[in-house]
């Protein structure tokens, strides 16, 4: 027996499905964009230069509190919008809605739908980064092109937390769970970051912590990134730990996406 | 034009499990190139589970199932760049616009943009929608939001489209609209496997159809020859009396010595005659008085009812 030939360009079927998801964004991305730019506007006018002009910069690596805590935010925010944008969104496409399963009824596969959901939610970071980052350099923050890269960290280190949770999000009948999420994991996480103060300043165990979760990779590659500090050794060993959690929650996504929309 | 003779579905004892349940139970069927082809049932007769088989979302768990002779598992992108699928519930996007919602779809099976626009205003012109081209899908009816999936599901000019309860929850003005436009796609020759529990949607559109029940099928055949094999031409129907919403039935009189077959239903009871009228009569002058009769044509719902002892449609 011989399969009919596919009129598909290797990858197609995925373009398409980005295709798709930047038209539904079309319609609502003015509204993202101003909170993408107002977010970072406040956060550096408050916490950067209100609080941080209280701080005592001789413990910080970098030479003023705002080149500490702006691009250690940047990260931060991303592993929030990461969460919030696999959650929800996951179950509302998978079961109150249903646009995958409608999807699925084209030539796409659910690998395919899940690999371009997850690097859709990066591409959504790597905006908002981008948003972020031009926020940073008009307060004069920036100093290395490297800073040019801290979006597409910042896509990373949303997809770190996308590809795990959007893989478990496929797998619940309700979003009962979902808030504590937010709140439980990620506020914390946030918090404890780096972001703020340097984890060095945590206790032993929970500084340990603080260095396997992904974000805290996030944050020191955005600070070494737009302060140009770190060598090549210390980026790359980052870019490998964020992107330990991207493999494996991707392959885990495959797997609950094909069992949600095989039931 | 489309293929000729020859078979879009061929299924073979087709069994699906989820768990220990039982949702598809050893079916065989074949739907030819051309046809409309219905499986009528109640819910959870398992007709949904062998849609979702055909359409290459859900995994056979035994027996074999070809569509367009190909393998749903191993060629399921071949297979679903041929098939359109209305599911049972509405899929649309609601961030999109009517014709975005198939503009985009088009996009998916490999069509350019500018052949994307064009098969969508054709579409929007043969669901009637061209006024509501550039509205948001969540003020349209209930009936519109039937026609645009619809719409969608041929967007790229399908040879098979799987209709999974397509008119269920429409008033009948909109059903009787979405008939129409499906009579039209059945003489442009496309091939059409339509799900339904309403009898009616079966007797309209099907050229053969399966009754399934509990996983399996029950009988298979012409609507005119299922009426003609399993029932009489006409059913006669009684009513005896009120009946107290919560109490039991009140007693019926035995129609046994009449010698014609009946049913008990809740509200009424079915009486199979070849001649309505003159069973009618037989019993009056044997002495039983209904409250009520009517006489009428036989149909599905009897056929089901003859092969099940039950009724279709819960009510």
């Amino acid at each position: 027996m011989t399969a009919a030939a596919s009129p598909h360009r290797a990858g197609a079927p995925l373009w398409h499905f980005l295709e798709h998801q930047y038209r539904r964004y079309r319609s609502t991305w003015t509204a993202t964009i101003v909170t993408s730019i107002a977010n970072p506007l406040f956060f550096l006018l408050a916490i950067g230069f209100g609080l941080g002009s209280q701080v005592d910069t001789s413990s910080l690596p970098t030479d003023d509190y705002v080149s500490f805590v702006g691009p250690g935010v940047l990260a931060a925010t991303a592993m929030l919008q990461g969460g919030g944008l696999s959650l929800w969104p996951t179950m509302a496409a998978l079961k109150w809605e249903g646009t995958y399963q409608a999807v699925l009824a084209t030539p796409l596969t659910p690998t395919e739908l899940a690999t371009g959901h997850i690097l859709w939610i990066g591409f959504r970071s790597v905006v908002s980064g981008s948003l972020f980052l031009a926020v940073l350099a008009l307060f004069g923050i920036v100093s290395s092109v490297g800073a040019l890269a801290t979006p597409f960290v910042a896509g990373l280190t949303a997809m770190a937390f996308a590809a795990p949770l959007s893989a478990y999000a496929a797998t619940r009948e309700s979003d009962e769970t979902f808030s504590l999420i937010m709140r439980v994991i990620l506020t914390p996480l946030f918090l404890f970051s780096g972001a703020f103060f340097p984890v060095e300043q945590l206790p032993d165990g929970i500084e340990w912590i603080s260095r396997l979760v992904p974000v805290w990779h996030g944050v020191e590659l955005c600070r070494h990134l737009v302060n140009g500090t770190g060598g090549p050794a210390t980026l790359v060993g980052h870019v490998l730990a964020i992107s330990v959690p991207i493999v494996i929650g991707w392959a885990i996504a495959c797997r609950t996406f094909a069992g949600r929309l095989a039931s | 034009m489309r293929e000729g003779l020859g078979s879009a579905i061929e299924a073979r004892s087709l069994t699906k499990h989820f768990g220990s349940f039982v949702a598809v139970d050893g079916v065989d069927f074949e739907v030819r190139s051309g046809e409309t082809f219905s499986f009528l049932g109640p819910n959870g007769a398992g007709k949904s589970s062998t849609m979702k088989m055909v359409s290459t979302v859900s995994p056979v768990t035994s027996g074999t199932l070809r569509v367009f002779g190909l393998d749903p598992v191993a060629d399921g992108r071949a297979i679903r760049q041929r098939l359109g699928v209305v599911p049972q519930e509405d899929t649309l996007d609601t961030e999109l616009t009517v014709r975005e919602n198939l503009v985009i779809y088009a996009r998916y099976f490999g069509a350019s943009w500018s052949a994307a626009r064009t098969k969508a205003d054709e579409l929007l012109d043969f669901a009637q929608l061209t006024e509501r081209a550039d509205a948001k899908v969540d003020p349209l009816s209930g009936g519109m939001k039937r026609r645009l999936t619809i719409a969608r599901a041929l967007v790229n000019d399908p040879h098979l489209v799987l209709l999974d309860e397509p008119t269920t929850g429409l008033d009948p003005q909109a059903r009787h609209l979405l008939w129409e436009r499906l009579y039209r796609l059945k003489e442009q020759g496309v091939t059409l496997l339509l799900t339904t529990h309403y009898m009616d949607e079966a007797e309209q559109l099907a050229d053969r159809l399966v009754i399934m029940d509990q996983g399996r099928i029950v009988a298979e055949g012409t609507p005119a020859g299922l009426i003609e094999r399993h029932v009489t031409k006409e059913v006669l129907e009684l009513r005896f009396g009120g009946r107290s919403a919560d109490g039991p039935a009140l007693e019926r009189p035995d129609l046994t010595p009449f010698g014609f077959h009946s049913e008990n239903l809740p509200d009424r009871v079915l009486v199979y005659a070849d001649d309505g009228d003159a069973a009618l009569v037989a019993i009056r002058n044997g002495g039983v008085t209904p409250t009520g009769s009517l006489v009428r044509r036989s149909g599905l719902e009897d056929v089901f009812l003859a092969l099940t002892g039950r009724s279709l449609v819960e009510s």
